[in-house]
């Protein structure tokens, strides 16, 4: 599954699923952050741009945003992280998403990383 | 810090440092003709006996609560305060502390003010309170304004029967923010709001609907009517409590608040001529408690495994992520929130229910033998506390400077808030009877 997902310099994931893209944070990030303790979330319906911050994450050490890739409406978000913040640590690209945007027309992510690439990028990092 | 006068041999030594020789010179970018050329017209200096004389003077001009026996409320009580209190923040380690800017270094005052927060939590019912705001209308606006982020909605609904000073701050707080408010009128004859005051609201649109218990009135609102609408339009219910009340009634908590506010005066904070006061502010739920404004104190360990306390939460506050911050108040009244702890700690559950018991018995003793008066009637049904109306055809500001002179201060009259003819009076544990029953004989020779 995680063949499919596309990702960020901000260590964000993407999954394009039609005109709905699923956002988390990679694994390299909840590293970082450390225990999540508290996630907090848009409202379904929120409008967001590109470049926005949609969320924020509280660990035991900061609290950082996570900022949208694409411009477009809030669909769902992911209300298990309300009482269980501990799975963006746990099962970051999988049961750790946060938001599912329907993007305006069509998702572009030409610019955005495979897992290989990622892989590569965070070499340099 | 200690103020020293410069000797002339100094003023020389650092005049000479900065390379000029005399005063004036460091002035010479101002132009001659913007200089005042003259002395300034003030008095000679004085001697500190004369000083003292002259202030002496100045302050026996003023009616204090040393001369006068008051029935002043409207928002500033007149409680009995332990004289432990004035002791206790008057060591230095808390009264030149004040608020922690360096926090974790000052372990004592951070304990006072979770101690403070703790205390507030059990008063309210609700889990979590922050270090405490300027004063109980402020935390309103506050809460008002945390409720619109928190619901992401732009309606606040203002009962008409909360105090009109605290109504004029909300306004002057959510104008700037583009949110909208909407009154619910109390019904003429309790003097409450009820339900179908409730009707022609968009409720859809409410981030928020207040509620004053006990109103400006004195009166006990019903807060279930409050609680049915907020519930079922997702709007958060926001209680404006009088502190002292919460000894008697049933707390926020229960009642189902989602945030609660007061002013702290009653506390063991003197009155003095309007301030300086304290706003208390409660609320619960993880996801508010992090909307919350002001700062929180919060316990933990050390590496050693130590108790401490830190500053928590701080990703709320404007010094951190000032784009993201829940509210531009980034200091407490400290001092005020301990004096606060203090009372509590010293009057405890038995000693501070008797506080209220005496405020409920008093008031209502009072009112009744008002009443008694020809002329004299009670306009709103509903309970009261430690506050009421009285109505009548009587000029109040007229009673109020004749019964001065028998070192009475009265009601407020309620005139200035469109209500001619009536007047509030507040009664607290310190009135006694033998006070009452002269000022309610005095109000019957005068206006019989």
């Amino acid at each position: 599954m995680s063949e499919q997902l596309r990702f960020t310099k901000e260590h964000e994931w993407l999954l394009v699923k039609g005109d709905v893209i699923r956002i988390g944070i990679s694994d390299y990030a909840q590293n970082e952050l450390g225990d999540i303790v508290f996630v907090d979330l848009p409202s379904v319906g929120d409008t967001v741009e590109e470049g926005e911050g949609i969320a924020a994450l509280e660990s035991v050490k900061a609290v950082s945003d996570v900022y949208s890739p694409v411009s477009g409406e809030v669909v769902a978000v992911n209300e298990e992280l309300e009482d269980s913040p501990e799975l963006v640590n746990e099962s970051p690209l999988d049961q750790g998403w946060i938001v599912e945007i329907k993007v305006d027309g069509v998702a572009q992510t030409g610019d955005l990383m495979n897992k290989q690439e990622y892989e590569a990028f965070l070499k340099e990092v | 810090m200690r103020y020293l006068p410069l000797t002339q041999e100094e003023r020389k030594e650092m005049l000479q440092s900065l390379g000029v020789d005399k005063i004036d010179d460091l002035f010479t970018s101002i132009p001659q003709q913007m200089r005042l050329n003259t002395d300034l017209d003030l008095p000679e200096p004085l001697a500190e006996a004369e000083l003292v004389r002259h202030f002496s003077e100045l302050a026996s001009k003023n009616n204090d609560l040393k001369s006068s026996v008051s029935f002043l409320g409207a928002g500033s009580y007149d409680h009995l305060i332990p004289s432990a209190i004035k002791h206790l923040v008057g060591r230095g380690e808390f009264l030149t502390a004040y608020t922690p800017y360096q926090p974790e270094i000052t372990q004592g005052v951070l304990q006072s003010i979770f101690e403070y927060q703790t205390l507030i939590c059990e008063l309210t019912g609700m889990e979590a309170s922050n270090a405490s705001m300027y004063d109980g209308a402020s935390a309103l606006a506050e809460a008002a304004l945390m409720a619109c982020a928190a619901t992401r909605r732009e309606l606040v609904v203002l009962p008409a029967s909360l105090h009109p000073e605290w109504r004029d701050v909300v306004r002057l707080y959510l104008e700037s923010q583009n949110v909208s408010i909407a009154y619910l009128p109390y019904d003429e004859a309790t003097g409450v709001v009820d339900a179908k005051a409730m009707e022609d609201i968009s409720w859809s649109e409410a981030a928020c609907v207040v509620v004053q218990q006990p109103n400006f009135f004195g009166l006990l609102e019903n807060v279930g009517v409050f609680k049915k609408v907020a519930e079922e339009s997702g709007a958060l219910l926001v209680m404006a409590v009088d502190p002292i009340s919460l000894s008697l009634l049933k707390s926020p908590g229960e009642l189902g608040a989602d945030i609660v506010v007061g002013d702290g005066q009653s506390l063991g904070n003197a009155m003095g001529f309007g301030g300086p006061s304290l706003g208390f502010f409660a609320t619960t739920g993880t996801k508010l408690i992090r909307r919350m404004p002001g700062r929180v104190v919060g316990e933990t360990v050390d590496t050693d495994g130590t108790t401490g306390f830190v500053l928590t939460l701080q990703t709320r506050e404007q010094h951190i992520r000032r784009e993201k911050a829940t509210s531009n108040i980034c200091s407490n009244q400290a001092l005020n929130a301990l004096m606060a702890a203090i009372y509590l700690s010293l009057m405890g559950k038995e000693g501070f229910k008797d506080v209220g018991y005496q405020c409920l018995q008093k008031a209502n003793y009072m009112k009744q033998r008002l009443l008694e008066i020809d002329g004299l009637s009670s306009p709103f049904s509903a309970p009261s506390f430690r506050e009421f109306v009285i109505e009548g055809d009587v000029d109040w500001e007229e009673v109020n400077m004749r019964l001065a002179e028998h070192g009475f201060v009265g009601g407020l009259p309620l005139e200035r808030f469109g209500q001619p003819g009536r007047v509030l009076f507040s009664v607290t544990e310190a009135r006694t009877k033998d006070e009452i029953d002269s000022y309610v004989n005095l109000l019957r020779g005068l206006i019989s």
